[in-house]
């Protein structure tokens, strides 16, 4: 039967672009609860913006295969989520519908670009939420707002109604106050969705188990500690992976040298299929339309030179270049290469260990404006991007403060051992209380 | 083989539209033809934002027959790729199809030259992509010229067929798509009756000059036009020392000429990369256990063989399979008979009318058969009730069979003693023709047969007519 649950929590840090106060929802596990969906995943019926103004009043006509989980869960869904539009950056600075601010610190940014389901679980407007992550958008802004959020093993999670960004290497993931949570909602959203070729018929079906960490070993690479990981960030990683080692894991030093070539290899990657996937947006079927009439090819630049963001304009722009005839081999196919190489490295590592610890973010939350060139926000990433391109999973769990703000303790994993990577964070989790 | 100074030099690349019961991506029905515009949409074929393509088994296997049937090569590992441009009826931006891997390359398909002489045309390679919608564009009167698109068509599995430059003339050409289609027809993946599922890019040139693209052909008639066309200006450009320049033309096929793409295109740069939401395919294993029906050849040696038929009536027969069907359900033992009353006559009887051969009264085609093979009618009544009952199909009317309209009509070839009579009245009547005969004008005779058809309407069997008319003329000179 379906019921009728009332959602009036005041949005002060502007989380969502649409708010469902009269939400729907039935039976099951969810039963009644509240979930926040980012706002690039489709819901029927609710308008789905993926931040930018380009699909403004864009209502999908069917739902991603994780809503309609959600939905046969008893899940009732209360609102779409703020986000960098198309998932374009670490901030949520670069949303077509004003930046999100970060609850624990409304001056500084809350990360992104799932920055709207971070700070409504943060400030308790819900406690489950959907965010997406294709370089870190789940684990940053979880990290910079104190949250626990997991990029699922690419492949685990149907992608069927993800407003595609960079399709080989975005994941949809579950984020949530604790590893329960989050663990709960990963059951409901991974059943097999044959919709999506490119997922695998592996469903987690798992309860957090803090004793698997017993005789856990955990590698610790060098670089996730190196030139431009903040000290004190360090430092409070370092104390929560020996508190792992108390709760009975052995910490082991090992390397990753493929991540020098990381961010070199996913920024090609996600802007060349961005430039690609972004091209439907051309006002014909859905989104605001110009109404002027003019030469299609006009009307095409027109809207998309009106309606998308400056970053979204940039990213196309690069990703273009990169495919483009002449350059495809010096760009694309080298950074095929090097993301292959960044894969074999984190196979090789995870045959020695069973997960990988470090830092999920090199600092702790900027704040807004701070990071005003791209290029220092890139950077921002380099810790998050190499299990995107390994297609691990990883998840960030909070794990003390550095000058009040949250710092995460990042646990990557091999392939479809996620339930692995819980139960470490779980294990961390309650080892501290 | 050294070729003449000016040789043609022709290569295909045809698209072909598979017949599967649903689209290449989607589970949306690729049976449109009859329907409203945008009636076969879902959000995969609309391109909708966060649709992802699922890739149809059936389309695939269709694909791999067409590679099995053209002896082709496949691939270890087939990838889609997207290909990158703007343009209104492409919903998603970009058209998934297969770039450097496709399914199968390196193949071949026999087909006769002008002379008759069967010859190898190299196929280079066969790939499968998503057509796009179709755009309709419309020119009011009370306002501007304006389009609208139809996505019915967006993602109907199409397969690219790319032919070596092996072909050496505009009717060469026509006759490999001839065969091409049997050929598809026959693997049941095709079919070539259904409007606009076949489109035909030609590159043509005249040896030792640049080469000229023409685009967007949808017919098989189409084909031959245009490169006709296009062989009688190039000819003609260089009979007057202008030189043929490379370019790309457009086929208008209402007026039968090709004609200079005005837009300044340049070389496009589709970006191609691999798609990432489908992934890589290996066929090999898979193809070996498709087994193939009999195709066209196949077909026509065993005709010969089993029928009794000559070889050019087993090609005419094998080069539909509808055709080839026809005549083997309504052969039963006179076989021979039938072959040329189908090749010779029925074929071009129904070309005539635009008919099809689904669109023959069988019983009819049967009865008229047995009567003719019973020699009680003669080959020439036998047409003119061919056609009776074909216009009378045509028209939906209800027809009495051959049988009946011969008893009733009294067209009972005539017997000897029968037109005897009838025979001496025009020898009578006309006595020039006989005095012109007499006087060593053998032709004279023809007229007399044909004043004695006349009379017979068409019941006496002309040549044994011809022969007791000369015999009955000697008869009196003496």
């Amino acid at each position: 039967m379906t019921q009728i649950l009332s959602f009036d929590a005041e949005d002060e840090y502007n989380a969502f672009i649409t708010i469902c106060r009269e939400a729907e929802y039935g039976e099951g596990p969810l039963a009644g609860r509240g979930v926040a969906v980012k706002d690039n995943i489709s819901t029927a019926g609710i308008q789905t913006t993926a931040g930018s103004r380009i699909l403004e009043g864009y209502i999908p006509p069917y739902d991603a295969h994780v809503v309609g989980l959600l939905k046969s869960a008893g899940a009732a869904i209360v609102g779409k989520t703020n986000m960098d539009e198309f998932g374009m950056g670490t901030s949520t600075e670069n949303s077509g519908f004003g930046p999100t601010t970060n609850p624990c610190d409304t001056n500084r940014v809350p990360g992104g670009s799932s920055g709207g389901s971070a700070a409504a679980v943060a400030s308790g407007m819900v406690d489950l939420a959907l965010g997406t992550d294709t370089g870190g958008s789940i684990r940053c802004p979880a990290s910079y707002c104190g949250i626990v959020g997991l990029k699922p093993t690419y492949g685990r999670i149907s992608r069927y109604g993800l407003i595609a960004y960079s399709n080989s290497l975005e994941q949809i993931g579950p984020m949530g106050q604790t590893v329960s949570d989050v663990s709960g909602l990963m059951e409901v959203i991974s059943a097999y969705d044959f919709h999506d070729s490119t997922s695998y018929n592996a469903p987690y079906t798992h309860t957090p188990n803090a004793a698997a960490v017993e005789g856990l070993k955990i590698g610790v690479p060098a670089e996730y500690f190196g030139v431009g990981v903040d000290p004190a960030v360090a430092e409070a990683v370092r104390t929560a992976i020996g508190r792992l080692e108390s709760l009975g894991a052995e910490a082991v030093p090992c390397t990753i040298p493929s991540m020098a070539y990381a961010l070199a290899a996913y920024y090609v990657t996600c802007t060349s299929e961005a430039s690609s996937n972004l091209s439907r947006f051309d006002g014909v079927r859905f989104g605001p339309e110009s109404g002027r009439k003019k030469m299609w090819h006009d009307e095409f630049r027109g809207i998309r030179g009106e309606k998308f963001g400056r970053e979204v304009q940039q990213r196309i722009m690069l990703g273009t270049f990169a495919l483009s005839a002449g350059y495809y081999g010096k760009y694309y196919a080298k950074a095929q290469i090097a993301r292959a190489n960044v894969r074999a490295d984190f196979e090789r590592v995870l045959s020695e260990v069973d997960v990988i610890c470090g830092p999920t973010m090199p600092a702790v939350a900027f704040a807004f404006g701070e990071k005003s060139d791209p290029l220092s926000m890139y950077l921002a990433d380099i810790l998050t991007v190499p299990a995107n391109l390994a297609g691990v999973p990883a998840i960030s769990v909070p794990c003390g403060t550095v000058d009040s703000m949250p710092v995460g303790l990042q646990i990557i994993g091999r392939h479809f051992e996620d339930e692995l990577v819980v139960d470490t964070a779980f294990a961390y989790e309650q080892g501290g209380n | 083989m050294t070729e003449p100074e000016n040789q043609v030099i022709i290569g295909l690349e045809i698209h072909c539209q598979l017949n599967t019961k649903t689209k290449l991506f989607c589970g949306c029905s690729n049976d449109y033809q009859n329907d409203e515009p945008n009636t076969h949409c879902c959000p995969v074929c609309l391109g909708l934002p966060g649709a992802l393509p699922r890739l149809n088994k059936k389309a695939v296997e269709s694909a791999l027959k067409v590679c099995k049937a053209l002896n082709l090569e496949i691939l270890e590992e087939c990838e889609f790729s997207r290909k990158n441009y703007f343009y209104p009826d492409l919903p998603k931006g970009y058209q998934v199809t297969m770039y450097d891997k496709p399914l199968g390359e390196r193949g071949h398909l026999l087909v006769e030259d002008d002379e008759g002489h069967e010859k190898t045309i190299r196929i280079t390679r066969i790939h499968l992509e998503e057509d796009p919608g179709r755009l309709v564009h419309k020119t009011g009167r009370d306002r501007a010229g304006y389009s609208l698109v139809d996505y019915n068509r967006s993602c109907v599995p199409l397969i690219e067929i790319v032919t070596e430059p092996d072909l050496r003339s505009p009717k060469e050409a026509r006759r490999f798509l001839n065969k091409l289609r049997a050929t598809l027809e026959y693997l049941d993946v095709f079919d070539g009756e259904r409007e606009g599922s076949i489109r035909v890019d030609a590159n043509i040139s005249l040896k030792g000059h640049s080469r000229v693209e023409c685009k967007n052909i949808s017919s098989y008639k189409g084909v031959e036009k245009a490169l006709n066309f296009e062989v009688t200006r190039q000819k003609n450009m260089l009979r007057r020392g202008a030189e043929i320049v490379m370019e790309t033309r457009h086929f208008q096929e209402g007026k039968g000429i090709t004609t200079s793409s005005r837009s300044k295109e340049k070389e496009s740069d589709y970006r191609y990369f691999p798609e990432p939401d489908l992934r890589p395919l290996r066929v090999r294993d898979w193809v070996d256990t498709i087994e193939l029906p009999e195709l066209p050849d196949a077909r026509r040696e065993r005709f010969v063989k089993q029928y009794g038929i000559s070889l050019n009536h087993a090609r005419t027969l094998t080069g539909d399979i509808r055709v080839a069907n026809f005549y083997e359900q309504v052969a039963g033992d006179q076989s021979v008979l039938c072959a040329t009353l189908v090749s010779d006559t029925l074929l071009g009887e129904l070309n005539y009318r635009s008919m099809k051969i689904a669109d023959v009264p069988r019983d009819h085609f049967v009865d008229l058969m047995q009567l003719l093979a019973a020699g009680t009618i003669t080959d020439r009544v036998g047409v003119d009730l061919l056609r009776e009952f074909l216009d009378g199909s045509l028209e939906g009317a209800t027809m009495a069979r051959p049988s009946e309209i011969v008893t009733k009509r009294g067209l009972t070839k005539a017997g000897d003693d029968e037109f005897a009579e009838i025979m001496i009245r025009v020898i009578d009547a006309n006595p020039q023709a006989v005095s012109d005969y007499q006087s060593g004008n053998a032709g004279a005779v023809n007229f007399l047969v044909g004043q004695v058809m006349k009379e017979t309407r068409g019941r006496a069997d002309p040549i044994t007519l011809g022969a007791l008319l000369k015999a009955q003329l000697e008869e009196r000179e003496t």
